[in-house]
């Protein structure tokens, strides 16, 4: 196992090394001139020239290349033009804040459109197969701003059963004392009832956007699959064997369903951490998302390197633990490992 | 577990959940709430120093409130709105000021105290303009539009008086003096966080607030919030009523208007006009539209080339502007209008001022044959992307109107942050933008934006020898109180501006405050953010 994880970690290294070159390219081709951006609405060329070389933006690019990579290697990404902080402490702070919401939206995902999944399976054809069709289409045609928007409508604006739309936590209440910077977790652990209510309570429209949209994919895949290993020979032995429909459906065929499942289950988060964004915005939530996207909108090149360089290890991180899941759900994969 | 256990625990639960549900129950909370002031925006500051390298137009919001300066403006009234009055000064650090022949002279206030308790000494103010004329970029330069140059001007007389020497007459350096750059900081604090890279403190300043004014930040994360407390010991005027300000980001305008419509936000200032039409009709907050001091939304063409060069051309496309088209479907009334003066108007010493053209496209259809372009020709209307809310709809009708006189437009969308980098290039043939310029006189508009010598905001390019001699002329007259050539001159500027045409009025676009019944005490001040020390929450 531990070798494995070895080897896996090993073979990320060169497409983190690409990830941080072509992003420094990227970057560098936008159109944006981020000394003109940050010189203000009134100034003149020299002003524009002189905020140019107080950010190094006059160098040749493989000597701003050599700077960014010398200082990468100290674990400095940077500062943020648009907050002001350095990025690593910008994203040190953020991330958690959008992996809570993510989490979240997975999960509520997860507990509907996996049940939803395996009833579809189990009765093809029936009003659970086309209810499951309904919803996973509906939920993955509409834009994620927009279902984000209509549900503030409706629960906020009309309702006032949700709270404002205005982040993490009601305006007059102050963030749990950070452990993990998942506010569920550590106002649990400090003990604070009402940080803890009012924190779920804002996640809960955001949360569920996100599992609208991500419903599909994962229904339809456990849908798929547990279609394939119900038709099987081991299912119908099951079956013939007088085991009760329960026993075989959880225990037998569920189990190895699973592993497309999961796979979908890594792409799915991977694809939310990027809807996040325009969910972020809406509910004014102090992700990365938003972070990203407000770096992008002012040509601010070290945030949106530092975004792309966790994002690619989140997604390296990611893709080993699925693989680690593999082995443990299904021996025969460890074994060949 | 026993089953009696199960539910004392989850009696528990809900009783425990039921009192913390309604969150504004709490009457410590009420309380807050009560001395809160929450206000909601699009966008949050990225450094809380306005000397700062790129500091934001929000960050000026927090210098602003957070940061004295030696002078500011009294209010007047305008259409029932306080309103900044250009010409009358109020001492705010400063106790007493003499103005001589060739320099001004600051007595300070003895009880003024920075944050921290230290006193406001003539070294720091000295210390804080010297800083302003050095660090370069946006302040320096703001500096230099009042003739702020040298850090010799800025002279130390004793502890408690500084003088300020003119490089020259300028009728612009007292009121320079007056805007948000020319901050007084607290010295002995941030000398002690300069470093050899750094000497003017800027990484330290950038995210605490170092000085005397009437808040100091408490607490900022970027891209989320901001919250700021009364500074209780503040010299520079009365104490603001309120203790507490918050201000949240919140990107989306749809949400910041459900806030305000909910009851859940205090102000807000930056809505769709859509919205702001919308909330004033059905009268459940309070709604105050100013228009910008010194601002014009305007349609500029590339004079240097065809067939922009041709002023029949630009005459053709004054004529061939939807105005009023604009002003209801896209502005929805929310701005005053720059055009169409009755044709008898006698040109004012004032700016802005309306131009006399209206829509009329068979004249327009004249002017482009007599101009050599009787079937039109083809071109590009471009806008910044930042501001599509009005640009893009006013682009989509002028192309509508453009194409009935034969100019075939493509538009092109320009992204927030390439505009600025695409506009001093000075090639776009055709174009909107907005200026709009802090110290409100018509030459200082004219300065930056039609003099020959070029600055970024001359989009078009545009040269004139004679418009220059006027505007000099008259930036000499003012120097010197003479009255009579400065009018003559700009009315001159104004008359030759609109006969020319390089670039044609459109409207002066409003500020559009939305705030809660509960919520008075808005001023219009000329950088057009709020001001906390006048509101009241009642």
């Amino acid at each position: 196992m531990l070798r494995m994880i070895l080897k896996r970690s090993l073979i990320a290294v060169p497409s983190l090394i690409g990830v941080i070159i072509v992003t420094f390219l990227l970057t560098r081709a936008l159109p944006g001139d981020p000394a003109a951006y940050f010189a203000g609405p009134a100034a003149t060329k020299e002003a524009i020239e002189q905020v140019r070389v107080k950010l190094g933006l006059d160098k040749p690019l493989i000597v701003q290349f050599g700077n960014y990579v010398a200082d990468l290697a100290r674990g400095d990404l940077g500062t943020s033009l648009t907050t002001g902080q350095p990025v690593a402490t910008d994203i040190r702070n953020r991330l958690p804040a959008s992996a809570e919401l993510t989490l979240l939206g997975l999960i509520v995902s997860m507990l509907i459109a996996v049940p939803l999944g395996i009833l579809a399976a189990t009765k093809p054809g029936s009003l659970a197969d086309h209810l499951c069709r309904v919803i996973s289409t509906a939920g993955v045609s509409l834009p994620v701003f927009f279902t984000g928007l209509i549900l503030v409508y409706v629960f906020y604006y009309l309702l006032g059963i949700a709270p404002a739309p205005l982040g993490r936590l009601d305006t007059f209440l102050s963030a749990p004392p950070r452990i993990t910077g998942f506010y569920l977790i550590d106002s649990a652990i400090a003990g604070n009832g009402e940080v803890f209510v009012s924190s779920l309570k804002q996640l809960v429209l955001p949360a569920m956007t996100l599992a609208i949209f991500s419903l599909a994919p994962i229904a339809r895949m456990t849908r798929a699959s547990m279609l394939a290993v119900l038709a099987s020979d081991f299912v119908r032995t099951a079956r013939a064997s007088g085991l009760s429909p329960a026993t075989v459906i959880v225990t037998y065929a569920f189990r190895n369903a699973m592993i497309p499942v999961v796979t979908t289950l890594g792409m799915v988060f991977s694809f939310l951490l990027g809807a996040n964004v325009l969910v972020e915005k809406v509910f004014a939530w102090p992700g990365i998302g938003s972070y990203a996207v407000e770096a992008l909108v002012a040509s601010d090149f070290a945030p949106l390197q530092g975004f792309v360089l966790t994002m690619a290890v989140m997604y390296v991180l990611l893709n080993l633990l699925i693989d680690i899941l593999y082995g443990v759900i299904d021996p025969r994969v460890r074994i060949e490992a | 577990m026993k089953r009696r256990d199960f539910l004392k625990s989850a009696g528990a639960v809900v009783a425990s959940s039921a009192v913390t549900a309604p969150a504004i129950w709490s009457p410590a909370k009420a309380q807050a709430r009560q001395e809160t002031l929450l206000i909601v925006s699009e966008s949050g500051p990225n450094n809380i120093d306005i000397h700062g390298v790129g500091t934001n137009v929000p960050g000026y919001e927090v210098s602003w409130n957070c940061y004295d300066r030696l002078i500011s403006h009294e209010m007047k009234t305008v259409n029932g709105t306080p309103y900044y009055d250009r010409d009358r000064f109020k001492m705010e650090l400063a106790d007493d000021m003499n103005v001589g022949d060739m320099s001004v002279t600051f007595k300070l206030k003895k009880n003024a105290t920075f944050h921290d308790g230290s006193p406001v000494t003539a070294n720091d103010v000295k210390w804080s303009l010297d800083r302003a004329v050095s660090v370069g970029g946006f302040p320096t330069f703001q500096m230099g539009a009042g003739s702020l140059t040298k850090t010799e001007q800025f002279v130390v007389v004793d502890n408690n008086t500084v003088r300020v020497d003119f490089l020259k007459k300028d009728r612009l350096t007292i009121p320079d003096l007056a805007v948000i750059v020319p901050c007084i900081v607290n010295s002995g604090l941030v000398k002690k966080h300069a470093t050899e890279k750094d000497p003017w403190g800027l990484e330290y300043t950038k995210q605490n607030t170092a000085g005397s004014g009437a808040y100091r930040v408490v607490s900022w994360t970027p891209g989320t919030e901001v919250v700021m407390e009364r500074f209780d010991k503040w010299a520079g005027g009365a104490q603001p009523k309120v203790r507490r300000v918050v201000w949240r980001i919140v990107p989306s305008a749809g949400n910041r208007r459900a806030l305000l419509e909910r009851g859940d936000a205090d102000i807000s200032y930056d809505l769709p006009n859509k919205d702001f039409s919308e909330l004033r009709n059905n009268q459940k907050l309070s709604i105050i539209s100013t228009p910008y001091s010194n601002g014009i939304q305007y349609l500029g063409m590339n004079v240097t080339k065809p067939p922009f060069d041709n002023p029949k051309v630009r005459h053709a496309v004054a004529y061939a502007i939807p105005y009023q088209k604009i002003m209801d479907a896209v502005l929805f009334g929310l701005s005053k209008p720059m055009f169409g003066a009755p044709a008898g108007t006698k040109t004012e010493v004032a700016w802005p001022q309306p131009h006399k053209f209206t829509t009329d496209i068979a004249k327009a259809r004249q002017l482009m044959a007599e101009a050599g372009y009787p079937n039109g020709f083809e071109t590009t209307l471009s806008f910044d992307l930042g501001f599509a809310g009005v640009n893009e709809p006013l682009c989509v009708l002028t192309q509508e109107s453009l194409a009935q006189i034969g100019i075939k437009c493509t538009i092109n969308k320009i992204p927030g942050a390439t505009w600025r980098t695409e506009l001093n290039k000075k090639v776009l043939p055709l174009y909107t933008n907005v200026f709009s310029g802090w110290l409100d006189y018509p030459e200082y508009f004219f300065i930056w934006c039609y003099h020959g010598k070029n600055s970024i905001f001359n989009t078009m390019s545009y040269q004139s020898p004679k418009l220059d001699s006027m505007i000099d002329a008259a930036v000499d007259a003012a120097a010197i109180n003479d009255t009579a050539k400065y009018e003559t001159n700009v009315k001159g500027f104004v008359d030759l501006a609109f006969a020319d045409m390089p670039r044609i009025p459109l409207f002066q676009p409003y500020v559009n405050v939305a705030m809660q019944k509960n919520v008075s005490g808005y001023q219009y001040w000329f950088h057009r953010r709020l001001d906390y020390r006048s509101f009241v929450k009642g």
